[in-house]
């Protein structure tokens, strides 16, 4: 039990093996969180860090709860108001935080690699919380979780992603890790917004929104940004809303029982129109529990490995 | 002061002595006349090699390199002539700051340095630098090598000014609009989330600097040229008659950006490594004589500018000890190019785009030679390089072509301990 790696940095480098045995403990941890006395003392006497270099009010709250609901002593630093202010390196950050008896770092940094280029030079296990454009590991599990509740398998199950693909670590992740698992990931987007060479990661590039969401077991909605309107990746919002959300029509499109995902926070009226936000199909608010699930999985994991060390 | 070099073979001829007197290449004469008679042990002795594109960063940057240091370093990589570029601290913009470099090179000895100036003050893409002065003062070319030349309004000042004063003008093409990126733009960018550099960006700003070169009948010079695109558009442009000379560097034929994968700043330059098919154009292009030169862009960075993020990291390498070998090793080796194209490739040619005349091994000729080991395979060790910079890519590579001793004018600029 436990993972093969000391950090998980992203989707690539987990097996499908390991990613069932995440979302597996994740459903154990659910009734964990669902309890009346919400602590497991699986991370008793153990110091979980959360080190943001970017903004988050979700992300980090989910991975301190879930840290907290199994019993670590964890501390949080932000970019702003500590020596990262000051312009020390990230890795003289890291190193001083692993000296201080760390076992797990969660690190979200705008840059992509950043915490990659930290992991194999300290002790202590490091979580990826989102690096620049490449990947947000642990969304994707608690995306794959909320999917995992509803298929018995991802095997041939279409996946829609639609929205800002360029600037999307969920992208990169789900599409990474719904592969390894053999469902079938399209995305559709602006073509301003659209990488060169994504179908290389084995994602379908649709021709419209409709033609994306067509047949989807589930369908996913991505934050889009708007400040991107400036560097000329949209003209305005009534353009976008118009030709790229997801709205109730192009949702009939999908499976009769499919779902709707979103990894929040959603500009409403932007990529989604409120009335679908709040559809019954929509499944975006037991996102948020599954989110804490899933880290209280991935900390529970990192730390059976490194106590079976 | 008469060196004779024994037991050696002398490319392109069929002697196996080389005789030194008084810094040149000399007549026989007998061997106990000689101050020092060196065994080559039956290694290879080549014309002294030529480097056209290095950045040497003093002044200004002395913590990642000096004169001294990257001399010493162009010495062991078998260079005897080496062409050092203006993005120092004062920026190379004016002859004082051109003589001082002079000076510099001077005192260390390990190497002929040729400055090239920047084309415009401070290297600002503004108003145009003192050219002729610094021609006065020992340039060789001008270049805002790092800072492209924006706009082709520009541009065609800098040619034009720079042709009534002789000088050759090297430009580093990428159209920044589309090449602010940190490594290729393509698959693996997208797989790993990095911002990219496309090929579209040098392509554009090679076709630009051709028409312009075309359309005023003056030469200009592509540095490190790593497209496809670049490689085709300058192989017509020749073919035309364009007076249109190129570059490239030894990683643009050895690396890939798939290399780029575990953010491993080594692998981070501009213009950025790029794919296979790229690859395999930029030997192409040295095979068939459009691409006239390898050069380094030996780029020194501090162990600090290199251990960050990959977004954040410095550009560049440095490979004045790794080149060598490396084109040996991957052209030569393996019998895409011949070893006498190769000396072309790395020292006639380049000598004799900037008109430096150097090169020539005969009587009367300044004693610049290196003497190369191309039997034994050795491991490239980055802890044994002569340069301050440790960034390299190529650290435990197995490589053929080993320096074993470089002399220029006669004197020993480099010589491995055994
Ligand atoms: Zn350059
Ligand atoms: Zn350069």
């Amino acid at each position: 039990m436990g993972l093969k790696s000391k950090d998980l940095l992203g989707m690539k480098q987990l097996t499908p093996e390991e990613i069932m045995e995440i979302l597996d403990t994740a459903k154990t941890m659910k009734l964990v969180i669902s309890s009346a006395n919400k602590k497991t003392s699986h991370l008793q006497g153990k110091s979980v860090v959360t080190l943001f270099y970017e903004n988050s009010t979700r992300t980090r709250l989910s991975f301190e709860l879930a840290s907290k609901y199994m019993g670590s002593a964890s501390a949080n630093i932000s970019a702003s108001g500590s020596s990262v202010a000051k312009g020390e390196s990230l890795l003289d950050t890291a190193r001083t935080i692993d000296m201080m008896g760390t076992d797990i770092i969660i690190m979200r940094h705008p840059q992509s690699g950043a915490p990659h280029s930290i992991a194999n030079r300290i002790k202590a296990s490091v979580v990826n919380a989102g690096d620049g454009m490449n990947e947000h590991p642990t969304q994707a599990l608690l995306d794959m979780l909320t999917m995992y509740e509803r298929f018995d398998t991802f095997e041939g199950k279409n996946i829609a992603i639609c929205g800002d693909v360029y600037h999307s670590r969920v992208v990169r992740s789900n599409a990474i890790g719904l592969a390894k698992l053999g469902a079938h990931v399209s995305v559709y987007g602006p073509r301003t917004m659209m990488p060169i060479g994504i179908e290389k990661m084995g994602v379908r590039v649709a021709s419209s929104v409709a033609d994306c969401v067509k047949d989807a077991d589930a369908v996913m909605g991505l934050r889009v940004q708007l400040e991107r309107q400036k560097s000329s990746l949209f003209p305005s919002v009534a353009e976008y809303s118009k030709f790229y959300a997801i709205t109730p029509e192009m949702l009939k499109l999908a499976k009769p029982d499919a779902f709707l995902m979103h990894p929040g926070p959603c500009n409403h009226g932007v990529e989604l129109p409120t009335a679908v936000y709040d559809c019954d199909q929509s499944v975006i608010n037991e996102q948020v529990t599954n989110g804490v699930a899933v880290r209280m999985a991935v900390l529970y994991l990192l730390m059976a490995r490194r106590n079976n060390l | 002061m008469k060196t004779i070099i024994k037991n050696c073979k002398v490319f392109n001829s069929d002697k196996d002595v080389v005789y030194v007197n008084d810094g040149k290449f000399s007549e026989a004469f007998a061997e106990n006349e000689a101050d020092e008679v060196i065994d080559a042990k039956g290694n290879t002795v080549f014309p002294g090699l030529v480097d056209i594109h290095v950045h040497l960063r003093e002044p200004g940057y002395e913590y990642r390199e000096t004169i001294a240091t990257g001399t010493a370093a162009a010495a062991r990589g078998g260079f005897t002539s080496v062409c050092c570029m203006p993005n120092t601290l004062p920026v190379c913009d004016n002859a004082a700051v051109v003589s001082g470099i002079l000076k510099k090179a001077a005192e260390a000895g390990n190497c002929r340095v040729y400055p090239i100036g920047a084309a415009t003050k401070d290297i600002e893409n503004t108003e145009l630098a003192e050219l002729g002065l610094m021609k006065e003062a020992g340039i060789v070319a001008v270049s805002n090598d790092g800072k492209p030349i924006p706009n082709a309004g520009l541009m065609r000042k800098v040619l034009e000014y720079s042709s009534d004063f002789d000088i050759p003008v090297l430009n580093h093409c990428e159209e920044k609009s589309l090449g602010t990126g940190a490594m290729n733009e393509g698959e693996v960018s997208t797989a790993i989330g990095i911002r990219g550099s496309s090929t579209a960006a040098e392509d554009i700003m090679i076709s630009r600097d051709l028409i312009l070169a075309e359309y005023l009948n003056v030469p200009v010079h592509i540095c490190h040229v790593s497209t496809m695109g670049g490689v085709r558009m300058i192989r017509e442009a020749k073919a035309r008659g364009v007076k249109v000379t190129a570059e490239t560097c030894p990683h643009y034929f050895t690396l890939t950006d798939a290399c780029c994968e575990n953010y491993d700043t080594n692998f981070k330059m501009h213009p950025p490594l790029r794919t296979e098919e790229h690859r395999l154009a930029v030997i192409e292009g040295l095979k068939d004589g459009t691409i006239d030169c390898i050069v380094t862009d030996h780029a020194p960075h501090h162990q600090d500018e290199k251990d960050v993020e990959f977004s954040n990291a410095n550009n560049g390498i440095v490979g004045l000890e790794s080149s060598f070998a490396l084109s040996y090793t991957y052209l030569v080796k393996t019998g895409i190019i011949t070893l006498e194209k190769l000396i072309d490739l790395m020292c006639y040619n380049p000598s004799s785009i900037l008109k430096l005349g150097r090169g020539g091994m005969n009587v009367g000729d300044d004693a610049d030679l290196t003497i190369m080991d191309l039997e034994n395979e050795f491991t490239f060790d980055k802890n044994k390089m002569l340069t301050k910079g440790r960034n390299t890519p190529f650290d435990g590579w197995k490589l053929f072509g080993e320096t074993q001793l470089t002399m220029m004018g006669g004197k020993k600029t480099y010589e491995k301990l055994c």
